[in-house]
């Protein structure tokens, strides 16, 4: 699977990171980080669960 | 027909259209059910997000938004769900699983009920003009525009939204003044060390904080807010009062239903699961107390953005559930933004001692017994999840001091605006 992010969107409040904190990072200026493009299928789970909580709807998955 | 096994459910019923409502319907298509969904909203609106409106919203220049979370197809196509909004439930008849919503009876195998809560307004102010709480939509857009004719503003209550419309305010140029009845604010959010930091924050951006007042009376001229007379005898011209003291939940219409209700404050009491003390309703989101179990059963009852979404999701995964469903244990987490500085806070505020680690950027932790519970964190984003999950995992006091101890200090950003 593949990450797509709207940095549009994302206003860094870090929901992502706490689901899937080896994917996703805040950085010191507020900014997304994304640590991990193509995650591998074993953090499927927290990569949904961090898609899912996005409270602006800045993050999806396509599956490759 | 009425069941108990959810096998047999063929009838969910969501009141309550906002976030929290949302959630649970897209839950329960996520188990696979495929059964009817009725989504029931006071408001004539689609599901929106509430967040912005006393935040962006608010600001100066391009016509605002509030789109729908999901379309009205997407909501009545992709997710099959039958919607009944502008429709305030009016009461609940448990022995026959029906929910009376004006002249509609809606039968349910089971029910979430997220209806929310509803803001407080100011004693015999209704129907003032220039006088709103912000809530809704509709507050937002009569808030924004008085701030858009200039509008002199008296903010009553120095909590988060409160604050977040004064932040709106001076960003804007026009005075503010802040009147807030505690002497510190948000001590029951935060505590008192770090509400004392907020109330610096009004101050350095050139709010009039008066703390230690209460209002006696909003002045009204042809039926028009015209200032605020406080209990000291000074009188506060303005054109626009928001007021920002606090929220009613939102369970009158259950009053007769026979459910459980919190003797304080009259929302629902729900255990672990989110179920309530009727057979097949659930409770989720601003309505609903329950014991978070991450916090040794502490009875809570959150009016935060995350805490909707989570016990949104999770009532419907239980109610529909055929093990009778999984407790919800959560770090709660919220943030606000004001004059450019984002404040998130994780965790809970009840404590027995609040560290402060550091004054620029702020960063407090806060104890209870052994372990850490919560944090507040000032302009840190990068550091305040990763704060929170010191706190899920009940971290010892001395090893996340440590932690925190050895994070970067950070620089402090330049305040926006």
């Amino acid at each position: 699977m593949r990450l797509a992010i709207d940095y549009d969107k994302c206003t860094g409040l870090g929901l992502c990171e706490a689901e899937a904190p080896d994917v996703f990072e805040v950085q010191a200026d507020g900014t997304l980080l994304c640590l991990d493009e193509n995650p591998s299928e074993a953090l499927r789970a927290e990569v949904e669960s961090a898609c899912a909580s996005c409270p602006t709807e800045a993050l999806r998955i396509i599956e490759d | 027909m009425v069941t108990d096994s959810p096998d047999d459910v063929r009838d969910l019923v969501v009141v309550g259209a906002s976030l929290a409502g949302l959630r649970a319907v897209e839950a329960a298509r996520r188990t696979g059910y495929d059964g009817r969904i009725t989504l029931v909203g006071a408001e004539p609106h689609l599901p929106y997000d509430r967040p912005p409106l006393s935040k962006a919203f608010l600001d100066e220049g391009r016509a605002p938004e509030a789109p729908p979370f999901r379309t009205e197809e997407h909501l009545r196509e992709e997710l099959g769900v039958d919607l009944l909004l502008g429709t305030p439930a009016t009461g609940l008849d448990a022995t026959d699983r029906v929910l009376e919503a004006g002249d509609r009876e809606v039968g349910y195998d089971r029910l979430v009920v997220a209806t929310g809560a509803a803001a407080r307004m100011l004693p015999g102010t209704e129907g003032v003009a220039g006088v709103h709480a912000l809530r809704t939509v509709d507050d937002a857009i009569a808030v924004r525009a008085a701030l858009d004719a200039g509008a002199r503003t008296v903010v009553i209550g120095a909590g988060f939204i409160g604050s977040e419309v004064a932040s709106g305010a001076r960003k804007r140029g026009l005075p503010v003044t802040i009147v807030e009845g505690l002497d510190v604010p948000l001590t029951r959010s935060v505590g008192p060390e770090a509400g004392q930091v907020c109330a610096d924050l009004h101050r350095a951006n050139g709010a009039d904080l008066r703390l230690g007042t209460g209002v006696r009376e909003v002045l009204v001229t042809d039926g028009r807010a015209v200032g605020v007379l406080l209990d000291d005898g000074t009188q506060l011209d303005a054109e626009l009062v928001v007021a920002g003291i606090g929220v009613v939940p939102s369970t009158g219409w259950l009053r007769d239903s026979g459910i459980g209700l919190h003797e304080r404050d009259g929302a629902l009491l729900c255990d672990a699961t989110l179920a309530t003390s009727l057979p097949g309703v659930y409770g989720a989101g601003d309505v609903a107390h329950w014991p978070n179990p991450l916090f040794d059963g502490q009875l809570m009852r959150l009016e935060h953005w995350t805490n909707a979404a989570e016990h949104g999701a999770a009532a419907a995964s239980n109610a529909l559930d055929r093990s009778g469903g999984v407790p919800v244990s959560s770090v709660p987490y919220f943030w606000s933004d004001w004059y450019g500085h984002r404040i998130q806070f994780v965790g809970v505020p009840q404590a027995d001692e609040v560290v402060v680690l550091a004054d620029e950027p702020y960063l407090a932790l806060y104890r209870r017994g052994d372990r850490v519970v919560g944090a507040l964190t000032i302009d840190r984003p990068t550091q305040i999840m990763k704060l929170r999950r010191l706190i899920s995992q009940r971290t010892s006091w001395p090893e996340a001091r440590t932690f925190a101890e050895g994070l970067p200090a950070l620089r402090a950003p330049q305040p926006a605006g």
